[in-house]
């Protein structure tokens, strides 16, 4: 499959040669159809959100009211902090223009008046990448007042982020767009009914969005042929840990995780075994190296095998790597950025965390592994947002798949 | 006090919001470029600027870790070690460092040049290990090059 989001086009990034490679020709095609023929297309083409959740995004535009006196708002989320996922900074430093129609689009789409793109505060440097694409579209007439003599109104703004892993929740991200604390919001009400300001609003991940103006060019019927008929399209999936030639590989979804690591990320230094491998970001549950043989990177396929896309940020680990610490890391990283609003996450997320490092530092018991399933147990499904779960699945999931590294822990430390 | 170019900034972000306090956290950061942290009087002045309470604005600050809520040095040393950066001896990079500057982590060197803090995942994954500092990333990392980079941080 050529790139279709990053393709390898020198420049690309510079607006005169982004148009020379058909840019904004898709925002002119969709401007030129009804909103709801765009959306509908979207929908028939089968793309699920990049964000992790994979909902499907053309059937999350239609939820947006038709009838309505509140402006519509829509958040392209670039918050992307989940441990091991690097792919929507490709997408701000290689092809932002993409990124740029595919909003604009979507906005037309949904009768969307304002676009706010949420940038996590850590990647200034492509903010700075971003804003230079925005006013060059903007200078050209792509977005503003009466987009390309349409009648069509659209503003778009970039919010920096400050340094928090929860504003990737959906919910979380509109408060922090508010100037509030990142507190993620209970659900219902829903975004597209109660969104910012309590006005109808989308949240889609940039990833998903860059994927709106190939749609559009190749038709749905095409674009729903590339990779898994289920979850179709290009994705792009990152690679790090113990990989010869990590980074960013666009692949058509369906892709064989074991293809991933050996053809394109050049396989494991010193052709050592895989013990282990998160599929896709830190919140992922963890596979056993020898359970991904035959395991595709979709929704269904890692589904069957017990895990998620999520990002699709792989992480590798060889045969050599401890895997309580990994473990251990994971867990003060969601103790640190829990939001602290519900019990079960603020307190548990803590206590994971205490008692790991006491397995990392000998100092552990075997009753200490039931204690640990049994806090994660209870933070699963009992707080308002995701975090909670993001947190229990790596344990829960470590526990069940690698029992014998506590084991290991514990018996060898202490004697 | 915020400069002139910064009012005018926040002015026009206004515009883009149907409320003045969504621009707390482009008007904090404003305030920290300037200033290099947020004191109380940055939090005031925040506050005035955009008419809103104090006391958002400080539970903004104290919600959020890039706000600096007291000074530090020259340069910030972050250093990830998340997972991905851990797995590729981001330990080896944060000790190295640590020698080299002679503090601890949260710490800052006598001479006000160096504050260095670990990081969480800075979406740099694949060119680990890593560090930022300021709005610069150092991808790749080893120690020869970690000394290179302090070198040249004046």
């Amino acid at each position: 499959m050529d790139p279709l989001i990053l393709p390898p086009v020198p420049g690309l990034a510079a607006i005169d040669v982004y148009e020379a490679h058909g840019g904004y020709q898709m925002l002119r095609k969709a401007i030129g159809m009804k909103p709801e023929e765009v959306t509908d297309e979207v929908k028939k083409s089968g793309l699920r959100g990049r964000g992790g959740a994979c909902f499907p995004t053309g059937l999350k535009w239609t939820f947006m009211p038709k009838q309505t006196t509140k402006p519509k708002y829509l958040c392209v989320n670039g918050d992307e902090s989940e441990p091991g996922t690097f792919k929507d900074r490709q997408i701000f430093e290689f092809n932002p223009h993409l990124l740029i129609e595919g909003s604009i689009i979507a906005a037309y789409a949904m009768g969307v008046g304002t676009i706010y793109l949420y940038v996590r505060g850590e990647y200034n440097r492509w903010i700075g990448m971003v804003q230079k694409a925005l006013d060059d579209a903007a200078s050209r007439g792509y977005w503003g007042e009466n987009v390309l003599g349409s009648g069509f109104n659209v503003s778009f703004t970039i919010h920096r982020g400050a340094g928090a892993y929860i504003c990737g929740e959906e919910s979380s991200l509109m408060n922090s767009i508010e100037g509030q604390r990142g507190y993620p919001r209970v659900k219902p009400p829903f975004p597209a009914q109660f969104g910012v300001w309590g006005c109808p609003t989308t949240i889609n991940n940039v990833e998903t969005i860059a994927n709106v103006p190939v749609i559009l060019r190749l038709g749905w019927e095409a674009y729903g042929k590339i990779g898994h008929p289920k979850h179709p399209g290009p994705i792009l999936v990152g690679v790090s840990g113990h990989v010869n030639t990590p980074g960013v590989f666009e692949l058509p979804t369906g892709v064989l995780l074991t293809d991933i690591i050996y053809k394109y990320a050049g396989g494991v230094p010193g052709n050592k075994k895989i013990k282990a491998v998160i599929p896709g970001g830190s919140s992922t549950m963890i596979l056993r190296g020898e359970a991904i043989d035959g395991v595709t990177m979709d929704a269904e396929g890692l589904k069957a095998a017990g895990s998620s896309v999520g990002t699709a940020g792989m992480i590798v680990m060889d045969e050599d790597t401890d895997l309580v610490r990994v473990l251990t890391r994971i867990a003060g990283f969601y103790h640190h950025e829990s939001c602290g609003q519900c019990t079960p996450c603020r307190e548990g997320t803590g206590w994971m965390h205490k008692i790991l490092r006491r397995f990392d530092e000998g100092e552990a018991t075997m009753a200490d592994m039931d204690l640990l399933l049994e806090i994660a147990n209870n933070i699963e499904g009992n707080t308002i947002c995701a975090l909670g779960d993001a947190a229990a699945w790596p344990v829960q999931s470590m526990i069940k798949r690698f029992p014998e590294e506590f084991r290991k822990k514990v018996k060898t430390q202490a004697a | 006090m915020f400069s002139e170019s910064s009012l005018k900034k926040i002015e026009a972000l206004k515009t883009r919001y149907p409320t003045p306090q969504a621009v707390v956290l482009a008007a904090l950061w404003m305030w920290q470029e300037e200033h290099g942290w947020v004191s109380r009087e940055g939090m005031g002045e925040v506050a005035r600027v955009l008419a809103i309470p104090v006391h958002h604005v400080y539970g903004v600050v104290s919600f959020y870790t890039m706000f600096n809520r007291a000074p530090v040095g020259r340069h910030k040393i972050e250093v990830c070690t998340n997972v991905s950066c851990m797995l590729r001896n981001s330990d080896r990079i944060l000790s190295h460092i640590r020698e080299r500057l002679g503090i601890g982590v949260g710490e800052t060197t006598a001479d006000g040049r160096f504050t260095l803090v670990e990081a969480e995942c800075l979406g740099s994954c694949g060119t680990a290990p890593m560090m930022q500092v300021g709005d610069e990333y150092y991808e790749n990392l080893d120690e020869a090059g970690v000394d290179r980079i302090l070198a040249a941080l004046k």
